[in-house]
């Protein structure tokens, strides 16, 4: 199974070949509660690394995603669209929010992995 | 989160209770408040809705105001008939300016020998000082800092509240009473912010703990934060002070022109009622309205509202996500002329134009128990 890596802003990416799934933690998701709107990129859309690239709603409030590498869109998942209560119930599985082209894989391999990820959130209380 | 602002946040006499039953704490009106419980707030709101919440709502400011002719007194702040309040009723009102805008909303009890005054956290020394300032010498304000505010909501309020008070029940809504609670001396209104039945309970401080834990062992009550108690209010079409209403907007741009009697109409003799009695009478120029969003996106406080040509028409003033409601609702204030149901309106949410159309309020029945 392909290493995940993590951001700074609780986004995970698992890169598989080319192809990275991305997704917000399972933190991000205990952190904003009840996700009522997941809005996703279409596919073909390109990001830049740290730029916005879907917004999920909880029933408090908007928070941006932001990508987590640069790269084109490959898909996103219906399924979140379908039911945003997904990415509560599987934010790491089967909540994930696109599949992106990456552009330079080496932006993966800085990422945090599981282990830095989760002395990081340890630190963020 | 600053560390120094929450070291100065106030706190409840039920904020350990809170802490225990492991809920996220958040600064609110200058108190660190519940914004939801392990359970979260679509399910807090929810089992409102189903069965009956206990909200903590003790940051809200309780006083009574001592005087002979208080009731006429306090009618030079506030548009509403005290004068007219029947002996155990309570009125929603607000605070005026001379300008016509809104210093805060309220509720007045009357009271055998005082008026009871409910205030917003956020505003409640502001209106202290107000009342002080503005009524005549012979009135007497007593805040009463040593209680504890608990509301408990929902359809299975009445049975649970029976239980620790017979007399409870026979209230109707908009109505209180003193009586023993559970043993305590308590006054008990039939009242609240939900859209549902429900009982507000001013309860001594230092008792404030014990009788919640034994709200919360009857098996309908569950702890609710301040998330769903936004949701609950929103789905009710009940405003919040600081968003929905505030000094710029006056209360027939706010829709409350039903708190405001034919005598009061007729008589004014409240700040800013020349401009608040010509607004009703020739309608205002914009007008607090519920939005519903046509697709799944909430919109929320601050989106700009276009009409149907795309001219900028009005803001939204709350808005997000009604669970019982099943998606996005909104309140915002638009344009005159653009005010009624079914009007269609765009709502800017990043950078993108939503359909959206005016809906009628509330977006959830009221269900609550009328004389």
């Amino acid at each position: 199974m392909a290493e995940r890596r993590y951001t700074k802003d609780h986004e995970w990416i698992e890169l598989n070949g080319a192809i990275g799934t991305v997704g917000i933690t399972n933190h991000a998701q205990e952190q904003l509660g009840d996700i009522v709107f997941v809005e996703l990129p279409a596919g073909g859309k390109k990001l830049t690394k740290g730029g916005e690239a879907a917004v999920v709603e909880s029933v408090k409030a908007a928070s941006e995603v932001f990508a987590p590498v640069s790269g084109e869109v490959v898909e996103s998942n219906p399924e979140v669209s379908k039911n945003p209560a997904l990415v509560n119930q599987a934010a790491e599985a089967g909540g994930w929010f696109f599949k992106i082209k990456v552009a330079n894989p080496k932006e993966v391999s800085e990422l945090m992995d599981a282990a830095t990820y989760k002395k990081f959130v340890e630190t963020q209380h | 989160m600053g560390d120094t602002a929450v070291h100065s946040l106030r706190k409840t006499p039920l904020h350990a209770l809170h802490v225990e039953l492991g809920a996220r704490m958040v600064p609110f009106a200058g108190y660190d408040m519940p914004v939801q419980y392990p359970a979260g707030i679509l399910t807090e709101h929810n089992h409102t809705r189903a069965q009956a919440g206990l909200f903590d709502v003790s940051h809200m400011g309780q006083a009574r105001l001592y005087g002979v002719a208080a009731d006429k007194a306090i009618e030079t702040l506030v548009p509403g008939n005290i004068v007219g309040l029947a002996l155990t009723r309570i009125r929603y009102t607000v605070f005026t300016n001379d300008q016509g805008g809104i210093l805060d909303d309220l509720t007045i009890g009357r009271a055998g020998d005082h008026l009871m005054i409910v205030v917003n956290a956020a505003c409640k020394e502001a209106d202290y000082e107000h009342m002080r300032r503005g009524l005549p010498k012979g009135m007497r304000l007593e805040v009463l800092e040593d209680r504890a505010l608990l509301a408990l909501q929902g359809p299975a309020a009445e049975k649970v509240m029976a239980r620790f008070a017979p007399d409870a029940a026979k209230l109707t809504f908009m109505s209180f009473a003193s009586m023993k609670v559970a043993g305590l001396d308590c006054t008990v209104a039939r009242s609240g912010y939900t859209g549902e039945d429900g009982f507000e309970i001013s309860v001594p401080a230092k008792h404030a703990e014990v009788f919640a834990r034994k709200l919360l062992a009857e098996p309908e009550v569950k702890p609710i934060g301040l998330g769903a108690r936004d949701s609950l209010r929103l789905e009710a079409g009940l405003c919040l002070y600081g968003h929905d209403l505030d000094t710029t907007t006056t209360p027939a741009e706010g829709d409350l022109g039903w708190t405001i009697a034919k005598r009061r109409r007729e008589e004014g003799g409240f700040p800013g009622d020349k401009i608040i009695l010509k607004q009703l009478a020739e309608g205002p120029p914009r007008l607090r309205v519920g939005i519903k969003p046509d697709g799944r996106a909430p919109a929320r406080e601050g989106t700009v509202v276009l009409d149907g040509k795309g001219k900028e028409i009005g803001k939204i003033t709350s808005g997000g996500f009604g669970p019982t409601a099943n998606g996005p609702i909104a309140m915002g204030y638009v344009a005159r002329g653009k005010t009624s149901i079914g009007t269609q309106l765009g709502l800017v949410v990043r950078g993108s134009t939503l359909q959206a159309k005016v809906a009628p309020l509330p977006f959830v029945p009221h269900r609550y128990k009328k004389a």
